[in-house]
């Protein structure tokens, strides 16, 4: 838990809860979740789908599709509420103080506009510019990503971009108010690996440069290990480790991330057979009671099936599991 | 330098799968008509352009290489799905592409499935798991005793570790890996020999991907499977395979070993796939990013078609072709930065 900090994050996220009424019942798709990110830092996402990450950063910018709602919790940026603002005043501040960063890049830009249109009317809207000094602007932003020539190619359309420039230009369009918070769902998954890592260097340099947060929400573990500095593992719509990316890649300490990061084929030295983690992650209708991974757990007890373990401090990582409780061994001893 | 030598099946032995120099061209022109008034010439998509491979028999082959580079198109080729430009595919020995009538084709086809990568779309929504499972039985006349049939679908469901009971339900009732296991169990319902499969695990979870390929594997060693696997993932490839294949641009640029590939890759294209890979150990290695991207497929360079991203081009290889010939890892690699010995060796 984040208490007492001289500095408050630049991004806290408190008790988070997401749901979507339906006919059979209220499903709970993030549940509890809490986490905050400094200025500067990287905080990785990740979980197999369903595990609530995207949803998670679709209620932070206020983006949640309905029915779903926030039922619970608060998101605080530099230290304001911003979850329980009308949807016009979160309108200026997505865009103006969080950018976001989608998997598809074509879907996040008008076929219709120039490249330039789209980036010189989102500048004009956040920024007093005019439009002579927001075009300029925008080749500098353009410049800024890695876009060869961008005197001439702010005039195209993005259907004259490839899929890595597009991504380029999407991340130009989420810069162009040098937002304090970026949030990344996926924005390498739709490219190829070559591509991926030019991408991936760029939105560091680019948080480095400018000491936005980002919050990077992907499947892929090896683009957090060597981009974020912290990371958080979701399973079932809840936080089940969270920690330096280091020690969570190398020393995770709850039982879905060891299986988790043994599943993942590797370079370095060959297996014969990968770790594998049996069954699938259970569905929002059917989460199980006590622990939500329970009976997919190789170290399952009595506890696990009953009670749902918060997260408790492991070292230097938090693991929501028994296992880790001080209890656990307090009571072994007395 | 790793050890490049012998394949772990042995001397080769007549291989069960070759491709011979195979090409598939698209015609992307525009209309007949509007290319008279604009006074255009045809336009042609050298998709996959000289292809030649061989898998022996129980052994894995994989195809890597970024998209648009035609793995997926070989993998339509050599089940039969494309009918080949140019070039020939030969199974134990016979030509394939050669044959025309059903009658001559079906026996063979019997003995070759795909699995494709979308387990969403690629199973009939509206049939049956056991049905779906039995359809290349019935198309292929395989067995006319419905009771034989049944058992037959109860013992495939086993194989790819589901009940028999899930035979009764409708695919939408499985998650993306069940239903995956289910393609498997079509693919394996006509007791084929050998598989192709067309990125089989991508559109999975890491979890359930790892499920997927353990299956693969002991499926391979208990049938004695022959695959052809397709994908972009070069971990995934590393994994399965036994040798594979770099792609670019319609090409096979280094065929080798998949251990010496890795260890100590020859063409400049690998290395630099290879470096591009996200780092999960954090050595410290950091990945390099590589400049450009891949070039219109309708517009390749000429000579070398990666030379204009490659830091070793010379002259040479912006005029001349460079042709497949055998690397110091015991790979083939079609480079003549590699064939000249102008690239150091990697250390490390």
């Amino acid at each position: 838990m984040t208490s007492t900090r001289a500095n408050r994050p630049l991004l806290e996220v408190r008790n988070l809860r997401v749901e979507f009424p339906t006919r059979r019942g209220t499903l709970v798709a993030v549940d509890d979740v809490s986490f905050h990110i400094d200025a500067g830092e990287v905080l990785g996402v990740v979980g197999e789908s369903g595990a609530g990450k995207s949803l998670t950063g679709a209620a932070i910018i206020g983006l949640l599709e309905p029915p779903g709602r926030i039922a619970g919790g608060e998101v605080r940026l530099e230290d304001k509420r911003i979850d329980n603002l009308s949807a016009e005043h979160l309108r200026r501040i997505r865009g103006r103080q969080i950018g976001a960063v989608f998997q598809d890049p074509l879907t996040s830009l008008d076929p219709l506009f120039t490249v330039g249109q789209q980036l010189v009317e989102t500048i004009m809207t956040h920024l007093d510019l005019s439009e002579a000094q927001a075009r300029s602007r925008a080749i500098e932003l353009l410049r800024e990503v890695g876009i060869p020539g961008a005197e001439r190619r702010i005039d195209h359309y993005p259907h004259q971009f490839s899929g890595g420039m597009r991504q380029r230009v999407v991340i130009a369009l989420a810069l162009c108010a040098q937002p304090r918070l970026i949030i990344a769902d996926e924005p390498t998954t739709a490219l190829d690996v070559s591509i991926q890592a030019q991408i991936i260097t760029l939105l560091k340099r680019l948080c480095r440069e400018h000491g936005a947060a980002v919050m990077l929400v992907t499947h892929d573990m090896g683009v957090i290990a060597e981009t974020a500095d912290r990371v958080a593992v979701m399973y079932a719509g809840r936080i089940a480790e969270i920690g330096p990316v280091g020690e969570v890649i190398r020393k995770p300490r709850h039982p879905y991330t060891i299986g988790l990061m043994g599943s993942i084929p590797k370079l370095d030295r060959a297996v014969a057979r990968l770790v594998q983690i049996e069954g699938a992650m259970p569905r929002l209708t059917a989460i199980p009671t006590g622990c939500a991974f329970n009976p997919r757990c190789p170290k399952v007890f009595e506890r696990c099936r009953h009670e749902r373990p918060d997260l408790m401090p492991v070292e230097t990582n938090h693991a929501a599991c028994w296992l880790h409780a001080p209890t656990l061994t307090e009571a072994t001893r007395g | 330098m790793a050890d490049g030598s012998t394949p772990p099946g042995g001397p080769k032995s007549g291989p069960l799968l070759s491709v011979r120099n195979i090409a598939r061209y698209f015609d992307v022109s525009k209309p007949w008509l509007a290319r008279v008034i604009e006074g255009q010439p045809r336009l042609l998509l050298k998709a996959v352009d000289g292809v030649s491979f061989d898998i022996p028999r129980g052994q894995t082959l994989s195809l890597v290489g970024e998209s648009g580079c035609g793995k997926s198109t070989v993998a339509r080729l050599v089940v039969g799905l494309y009918r080949p430009t140019r070039g020939q595919v030969e199974f134990e020995g016979v030509n394939v592409t050669a044959l025309r009538r059903r009658s001559e084709l079906a026996p063979i086809r019997r003995r070759f499935q795909m699995i494709f990568q979308d387990p969403y779309a690629s199973l009939n929504p509206r049939w049956r798991v056991r049905d779906i499972i039995a359809e290349p039985i019935r198309a292929h006349g395989l067995m006319k005793d419905s009771g034989a049939l049944n058992r037959r679908v109860d013992e495939l469901l086993r194989l790819v570790r589901l009940a028999p009971a899930d035979g009764e339900k409708y695919p939408h009732e499985f998650s993306g890996g069940q239903r995956q296991r289910i393609s498997i169990a079509r693919a394996l319902s006509s007791n084929p020999e050998f598989l192709v499969c067309d990125e089989p695990t991508s559109a999975l979870d890491v979890s359930v991907q790892a499920q997927i390929l353990n299956l693969m594997k002991d499926l391979q060693r208990e049938l004695g499977l022959t695959y052809l696997f397709i994908s972009h993932n070069l971990a995934v490839v590393f994994h399965i395979s036994d040798r594979v294949g770099v792609m670019y641009l319609g090409r096979i640029v280094e065929l080798a070993e998949s251990k010496a590939l890795f260890a100590a890759p020859q063409h400049p294209y690998t290395r630099m796939l290879l470096d591009a890979i996200p780092d999960l150990e954090m050595s410290g290695r950091g990945r390099t990013p590589v400049a450009g991207e891949v070039p219109n497929p309708l517009n390749p360079p000429t000579g070398c078609a990666f030379h204009p991203r490659c830091p070793w081009a010379n002259e040479r290889c912006r005029r001349e072709e460079p042709v497949a010939k055998p690397a110091p890892n015991g790979a083939l690699a079609a480079c003549h930065a590699v064939e000249e010995r102008r690239i150091p060796e990697k250390t490390g």
